[in-house]
């Protein structure tokens, strides 16, 4: 899985933190194609568990292959990608995401704006929440040749992060990760620099937590998935602990605050929604090869996600982490543990059940992808276990991430249709009972 | 009186039949206050359990023999079949007995069904076995030795045996005695497959799981010894390791029909619990830290395991080259993320060696060996051919 899309799917939209959105993408792929020519070192990673403040203090630049997959996805490149990796000889069982990158790197490694891209230095294998990351990265060394730094993340079995678990992640941030960093670029670690970059992480979370919980509001000015992945774009790549980031933060929440004073609904591709019939909480990661035609299938029905926890695979900003520029090798290490596929299928539960009580959603809907046992394997019960704790009605659907041989658009459209008039039945019978019971 | 392999083969295929896990299930019944805990492939530090004086029980699903109904409703098609049919022996009473579980960090399969069985189960003791991919000592091996001291601490308070040093040292010897005996039990079938048929090894193998460490010892040295002395046929069958079946387990027939058709399996990564440490693990330093020591220095390569260096098919190669086989068979269970994802990296390296290979995949239901025989005749024939030329 990994958010984050630039504008250009939602080309009717004109706020200026879009536009900014789409500059500040723009901007990194530039940076990461310029790369070469710079003389700067590319350290491929992941968004759950990435450390991007810390490559930045090297000076160095990340480069995200599940970014690369999802927006090869967006621009319906990505299932000759794959065709390309299962003709290599990758299994047609296994996540797209990685078959997608495979077949871009054999077709070039253009990236999104058409250019080139790098190579990496190096593979920091941030093995937070997801075990294909491991052999994912296992096949790109091979693929490349470079080296490879391990990060091990351990997972939050027990629903906590104990101090050994901490104490874990930090030693190998001291004594790996770093010393492989400082090895790549030649610049000595500078425990200040990396303070000041988390001082504006922080700085940025305060905004996006404000822009999550705008959904609360009736009507919801933002859609908190289809439109999330475009909020997320900066904080979850680049951009965290940039001054860029932070403006663009500042930016998308006045723009929200304006929008919650007006009452108006979210913006879409279809223009800004007008009613908003049903609220949703939505669980899972979307479909990116038809993700506007996805994303209509719920605006068409009056819906509006509220919340989601795809959103949440680069950081859990509103259960109240910040990153912490007083402790800062042990908030990362704590940011890591925190992701929200790093947590155990209760706490998702409760995460899940807590989300459609605080943002008095309508029922909750899971889109289950192919691709990513980290999400989906336990998605049946954890359905069984929402609907128990908060009475309200739960869908599921089945889609992929990148590989279009797995939208199927009617079956999908009809599943919705269905699953939102059960909430509506659901809901007028609630009310007839009230009135009666009135 | 001395048994025959057929007589130990007859008892291992009870034991690899049954689902209600009668060795240890009488084992609890004889004495109150006995605790069973389960564990899932690929590893468990069954030492720990055995000190806080539970009985280890290995859970590798159901093979083909228990219909799963209700085990379906909790897995999407495109997950591989072992949970479902772990959940349906918890669902059908089957594993009633059972105290606690242990979800070592495999895959996210597994790991997430330490949480489904939270869910399922919440009365029973559920840990999940977190193991290290640092393979440093002073970070890893400490992490490691920490998470194990905390099990033991944990299990201590379920079955009320505290772990000392001595109970830890014991058990690490029973098991390097049974790893001794299971290594022994590969190299007589390495050296003499027709006295010793992987069909039959398997069971034997696969019945460590569900006895105690000492009996199982025992049952291995048994079969070695009547296997040696056994007359049985030449064998004219092509020699392969197979690879990948190193959590969800194919079915006994579709070992057969491998053997059936040509190949003498000498090598697989089947059942990796009973193998897993290259060295016996002593308990020098004290029994935490022998562990430690031995997970992060004397692991056995696999899939699941982070390689911190470049070339993962090397290892492959090194297996094909001590077993002297022929080839290689590549059986892994559909939807199996690390098998199939490793798969490309070993097949590129065996490519650069020319070594020849095949693959497959399988559930461990699977009910059709013919396409499976076919293909692993074929195979056999041309490596026959390959090595004539
Ligand atoms: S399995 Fe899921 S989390 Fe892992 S890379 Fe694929 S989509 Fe991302
Ligand atoms: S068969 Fe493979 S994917 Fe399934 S649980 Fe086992 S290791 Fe995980």
């Amino acid at each position: 899985m990994t958010p984050t899309a630039s504008a250009d799917a939602m080309p009717s939209l004109k706020d200026d933190s879009m536009l900014r959105q789409k500059e500040l993408i723009g901007s990194y792929y530039k940076r990461l194609a310029d790369a070469p020519k710079t003389n700067t070192k590319t350290v491929a990673t992941f968004v759950p568990g990435n450390l991007t403040e810390l490559i930045s203090c090297f000076g160095t630049v990340p480069i995200l292959p599940e970014i690369n997959a999802l927006q090869s996805g967006m621009r319906k490149l990505s299932g000759n990608y794959i065709a390309e990796a299962e003709r290599q000889g990758h299994s047609e069982d296994v996540c797209t995401y990685v078959k997608c990158d495979i077949g871009m790197s054999e077709a070039g490694n253009i990236g999104p704006t058409g250019e080139k891209l790098p190579n990496p230095d190096l593979l920091l294998l941030s093995y937070t929440g997801c075990f294909t990351f491991m052999k994912w990265f296992e096949l790109l060394r091979e693929r490349y040749g470079c080296p490879s730094t391990m990060l091990h993340v351990p997972y939050q079995g027990r629903g906590e992060i104990t101090p050994e678990m901490k104490r874990y992640v930090v030693e190998q941030l001291e004594r790996v990760v770093i010393p492989d960093l400082e090895k790549l670029s030649g610049a000595r670690f500078d425990i200040d620099l990396l303070r000041e970059k988390l001082a504006l992480s922080a700085k940025a979370e305060d905004d996006l937590v404000y822009v999550w919980e705008s959904a609360k509001n009736r009507p919801s000015p933002i859609d908190g998935y289809f439109g999330g992945v475009y909020y997320i774009g900066p904080i979850f790549t680049a951009f965290r602990g940039s001054q860029e980031g932070c403006d663009y933060y500042a930016m998308l929440r006045r723009e929200i605050e304006e929008r919650v004073r007006e009452k108006r609904g979210p913006m879409t591709p279809e223009g800004e929604m007008t009613t908003e019939k049903f609220r949703l909480v939505v669980e899972g990661p979307p479909n990116w090869t038809s993700f506007r035609e996805f994303w209509k299938m719920f605006t068409d029905e009056g819906a509006v996600v509220v919340a989601s926890t795809y959103t949440k695979v680069g950081g859990l900003y509103d259960r109240g982490f910040r990153h912490d520029p007083k402790d800062p090798l042990g908030s990362l290490a704590e940011y890591c543990m925190g992701c929200y596929t790093n947590l155990s299928l209760p706490e998702r539960v409760k995460f899940i059940a807590k989300y459609v009580e605080d943002y008095q959603a309508d029922g909750f809907l899971i889109n289950s992808v192919k691709s990513c046992a980290s999400f989906s394997a336990g998605q049946l019960p954890i359905l069984r276990e929402v609907e128990r704790l908060t009475g309200r009605t739960g869908g599921f659907i089945e889609s992929d991430l990148v590989d279009p041989r797995y939208f199927s658009a009617a079956n999908i459209k009809n599943r919705i249709e269905s699953y939102l008039q059960m909430v509506e039945q659901k809901r007028t019978a609630c009310v007839n009972v009230a009135g009666v019971g009135a | 009186m001395t048994r025959t392999t057929d007589d130990i083969v007859a008892e291992c295929e009870t034991l690899y039949y049954d689902v209600d896990f009668a060795p240890a299930r009488n084992w609890k019944a004889e004495a109150a206050g006995r605790k069973v805990v389960g564990f899932l492939p690929v590893f468990a530090p069954r030492e720990v359990v055995h000190a806080a004086g539970a009985f280890p029980l290995g859970v590798i699903g159901a093979g083909d023999w228990l219909e799963v109904i209700r085990g379906d409703a909790y897995y999407q098609s495109y997950l591989c079949h072992i949970p479902r049919s772990v959940v349906e022996l918890a669902v059908s009473g089957h594993m009633d007995f059972v105290d606690g579980m242990l979800f070592p960090s495999t895959c996210d399969v597994i790991r997430n069904l330490s949480g489904v069985w939270q869910m399922l189960r919440p009365e029973t003791f559920v840990r999940y076995v977190d193991v290290p991919q640092n393979f440093d000592l002073e970070i890893g091996g400490r992490f490691w030795e920490g998470e194990l001291r905390t099990l033991a601490r944990d299990l201590s308070g379920l079955t009320g045996v505290e772990v000392t040093d001595a109970r830890l040292a014991e058990s690490i010897r029973l098991y390097d005695e049974n790893r001794r005996a299971v290594d022994d039990l590969y190299a007589l079938r390495r050296d003499e497959p027709a006295k010793a048929p992987t069909s039959e090894v398997y069971l034997v193998l696969r019945a460590g799981n569900v006895l105690h460490v000492e009996t199982h010892t025992k049952l291995c040295r048994e079969y070695i010894a009547a296997a040696k002395v056994s007359v049985r046929p030449k064998l004219d069958s092509s020699r392969v390791v197979v690879v990948g079946a190193f959590c969800e387990q194919p079915p006994l027939g579709l070992i057969k029909t491998i053997e059936r058709s040509g190949c003498s399996v000498v090598d697989d990564d089947f059942i990796l619990v009973s193998r897993w440490y290259t060295k016996p693990v002593g308990s020098e330093g004290g029994g935490f830290q022998a562990l430690a020591r031995a997970f992060v220095r004397n692991s056995i390569p696999t899939a699941t395991m982070y390689s911190f260096r470049a070339g993962r098919g090397q290892a492959v190669i090194e297996r094909v080259r001590a077993a002297r086989a022929d080839g290689v068979i590549f059986a892994a269970p559909s939807f199996c993320t690390p098998a199939l994802l490793d798969q490309p990296m070993l097949t590129d390296a065996l490519d650069k060696a020319g070594i020849p290979y095949t693959a497959f995949k399988y559930a461990e239901n699977t009910g059709q060996f013919q396409p499976i025989r076919e293909q692993t005749g074929t195979f056999a024939d041309s490596m026959k051919l390959w090595s004539v030329a």
